[in-house]
């Protein structure tokens, strides 16, 4: 497959303030992309140069193979379904939909008939004539998407698409997003900050952070090859704990000596290790290779979630089995569920579980995005 | 819920006091005026003869019409230019674009005419002999600068409070820049436009002052007949007449264009 978009070198600051820094992103034709990462690390930044709503301070981006970098949105072949939808207010259900065709002076039959395709396909049938001002922000999105969808453009990016949906319905949508990428063969630039959404719909999975792409690659490469500390901990729950390398396959951590799968590293080089909760398996205190008590014990419908202390490091470990507060307990962990990653900036800032409670998770809770009325308000 | 209805009654009661003493009051009075004699008997001869002034009528709408087109010919590019400046610059331009508001209409009026006088400046400096006070395009011209910020305010208002995506979203579909106006900047902006025309319509309408010193006493419009009727107690009546009929006229054009505005109207001035 070639590659459709590129991006070489692009940064991008704001009234000083570096938003972009050096990104170079390649994207294949027909994949399915996902930028992801916490609020304000520049993905709707990207996006929006690629729609040319910005333009870079430095750097080039491509649209198959042609420089676009200093082309207006309307002369680019990609279309965009925005973060706040930007319905046409003055314009019903139909007349938002069409709007790209009747720029195109497509005629009234086919346009008719294309519009009534695109909303069975967003199941908004019989909701032609309706005032968009006064559907739901679900409804809303799916005009939207359709309004976007219609023009069959190569490229479509999606900025949050689904973030105002309700559980149920982002899943459906989910589903039904990837199914219509799949027929349609639309490259889909898509962004979200949810890390569930990003590996289930993904070819391809971008990690962005500080302006920087922390990694690029397949949902289950991210997921079980995390590059650095940052993504360990923004894909899933991770323990993560200083170590050293003491040969290829022996990793110190724990204060134990654990047996791993990696290699590579210098002897004696001080690593990151990645222990992930689920891979570690509650064992009695005799036979497991680290003792622990239970500091705290959390109901999560398929399995527990505890906190144990080892030497005052919290870890988070979920089983199936129910332990109680305050037992003492033994840890065991297989030799492939032991990452290791080389020392990066973002060592030490994650990973550890000793501030963790509920409360907590609901204030890190990535849904609360108290950034966007900031970026949105400048604009006025 | 007692206390609570005081109040509201309480702060309700300049708005009662002024809307009786200085809206109803006067509205009854030339009503009264308008169906009297100078004797205080009720005619309808007022009334009767106002086709007498259909001409200046006629005039008048007129001459307020084009001057109302011209302020949003000029009033809506200045408006779409000031909203799409960087934020930080808008009040400055916007304030630039509104300073002859907060100067006296008289001072005003008074140096336009040292401007466009035969021995005025324009003539002075291109040393032509154009005679241009006393013509009906100096009276435009006048309704034209006194009012053209009542053009832009509404319409800048409006547009500055217009998403910006939305616009962006045109483009994204396929529009350049003057298909973004045409059909999404333009439909979004229509209730400023709305209300810029009322306020600058209805003061030119009425104006006397322009037209006196402008049109330079060669002909009438109707601010100047009802001026000359209440100057003279014998006509007063006449004079309320037309007042009635011209504020009647506004009323319904008021009407009219508040049918073109958007239900929701948002920059809208106007109840
Ligand atoms: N037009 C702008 N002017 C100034 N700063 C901006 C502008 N657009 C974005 N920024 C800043 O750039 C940074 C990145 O913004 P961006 O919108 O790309 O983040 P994001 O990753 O999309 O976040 P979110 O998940 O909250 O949408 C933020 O700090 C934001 O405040
Ligand atoms: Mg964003």
């Amino acid at each position: 497959m070639n590659k459709i978009i590129e991006l070489r070198g692009v940064s991008k600051s704001f009234d000083g303030e570096t938003v972009l820094d050096n990104i170079t992103l390649e994207i294949k034709d027909k994949e399915f992309v996902t930028l992801l990462g916490p609020s304000g690390c520049g993905k709707t930044t990207t996006l929006r140069l690629i729609g040319g709503f910005e333009t870079a301070d430095e750097g080039q981006i491509f649209f198959d193979g042609q420089e676009i970098s200093d082309l207006p949105p309307y002369k680019r072949n990609v279309n965009t379904v925005f973060q706040k939808y930007a319905l046409f207010p003055h314009l019903n259900v139909f007349e938002n939909i069409a709007f790209g065709l009747r720029l195109a002076k497509v005629p009234n039959d086919e346009v008719t008939e294309r519009v009534k395709e695109m909303l069975a396909l967003v199941s908004l049938k019989g909701f032609e004539k309706k005032n968009v001002n006064l559907l739901s922000g679900g409804q809303q999105q799916r005009v939207a998407i359709a309004r976007a969808l219609i023009n069959k453009p190569r490229v479509l990016l999606l900025d949050e698409p689904l973030g105002a949906l309700d559980l149920k319905l982002r899943k459906d949508m989910q589903a039904e997003l990837k199914k219509i990428q799949q027929a349609t063969g639309i490259t889909f630039i898509y962004v979200t900050h949810d890390q569930e959404e990003a590996l289930s719909m993904s070819d391809t999975v971008v990690v962005m952070q500080n302006g920087k792409i922390q990694q690029i690659g397949t949902p289950t490469d991210i997921y079980n090859e995390p590059q650095n500390a940052f993504v360990a901990d923004f894909i899933g729950e991770s323990n993560i704990l200083d170590g050293v390398m003491l040969s290829d396959r022996r990793v110190h951590f724990a204060g134990h000596v654990f047996e791993c799968v990696d290699g590579g590293f210098s002897k004696n080089e001080p690593v990151d290790v990645v222990v992930r909760p689920e891979d570690v398996d509650v064992v009695l205190p005799e036979n497991g290779m680290l003792r622990c008590t239970v500091t705290s014990v959390t109901f999560k419908g398929v399995h527990w979630e505890i906190i144990v202390d080892i030497d005052g490091f919290k870890w988070m470990i979920q089983t199936t089995d129910y332990v109680a507060p305050q037992a003492e307990i033994g840890l065991y962990i297989e030799p492939d569920a032991i990452h290791i990653m080389k020392k990066s900036e973002f060592s030490g800032q994650f990973g550890d579980y000793s501030t963790f409670s509920a409360e907590m998770d609901e204030l890190s809770n990535p849904d609360i995005d108290e950034t966007e009325e900031a970026a949105g308000s400048d604009e006025s | 819920m007692k206390a609570k209805s005081f109040f509201s009654r309480a702060a309700a009661a300049p708005h009662i006091v002024w809307s009786v003493m200085f809206i109803v009051a006067p509205l009854l009075f030339v009503l009264y005026y308008a169906l009297t004699d100078p004797n205080g008997a009720f005619t309808l001869s007022n009334i009767a003869a106002l086709p007498e002034y259909g001409g200046t009528f006629f005039l008048s709408i007129s001459l307020s019409l084009i001057a109302t087109i011209i302020c949003i010919l000029i009033g809506y590019p200045m408006a779409y230019f000031i909203s799409r400046a960087k934020p930080s610059r808008q009040p400055l331009l916007l304030m630039a674009a509104l300073v002859p508001m907060w100067i006296n209409l008289l001072i005003r009026t008074f140096s336009m005419m040292a401007i466009l006088d035969d021995g005025g400046l324009i003539n002075t400096l291109l040393g032509t002999n154009l005679h241009i006070v006393g013509t009906k395009g100096a009276v435009i011209f006048g309704m034209v600068y006194d009012f053209l910020p009542y053009m832009i305010l509404p319409i800048y208002t409006v547009m500055s409070k217009m998403d910006k995506r939305v616009l962006e979203a045109a483009s994204d579909l396929g529009c350049n820049h003057f298909e973004v106006l045409l059909r999404v900047v333009l439909p979004l902006t229509r209730s400023g436009i709305v209300s810029g025309v009322t306020m600058v319509f209805v003061p030119s309408i009425s104006t006397f002052y322009i037209s006196q010193k402008l049109g330079g006493g060669t002909f009438e419009l109707l601010g100047d007949t009802i001026e000359r009727q209440f100057a003279n107690p014998d006509t007063y009546n006449v004079g309320a007449a037309i007042s009635l009929v011209m504020m009647v006229l506004i009323l319904l054009s008021m009407a009219i264009m508040n049918k073109f505005a958007d239900e929701d109207a948002e920059g809208g001035m106007l109840p």
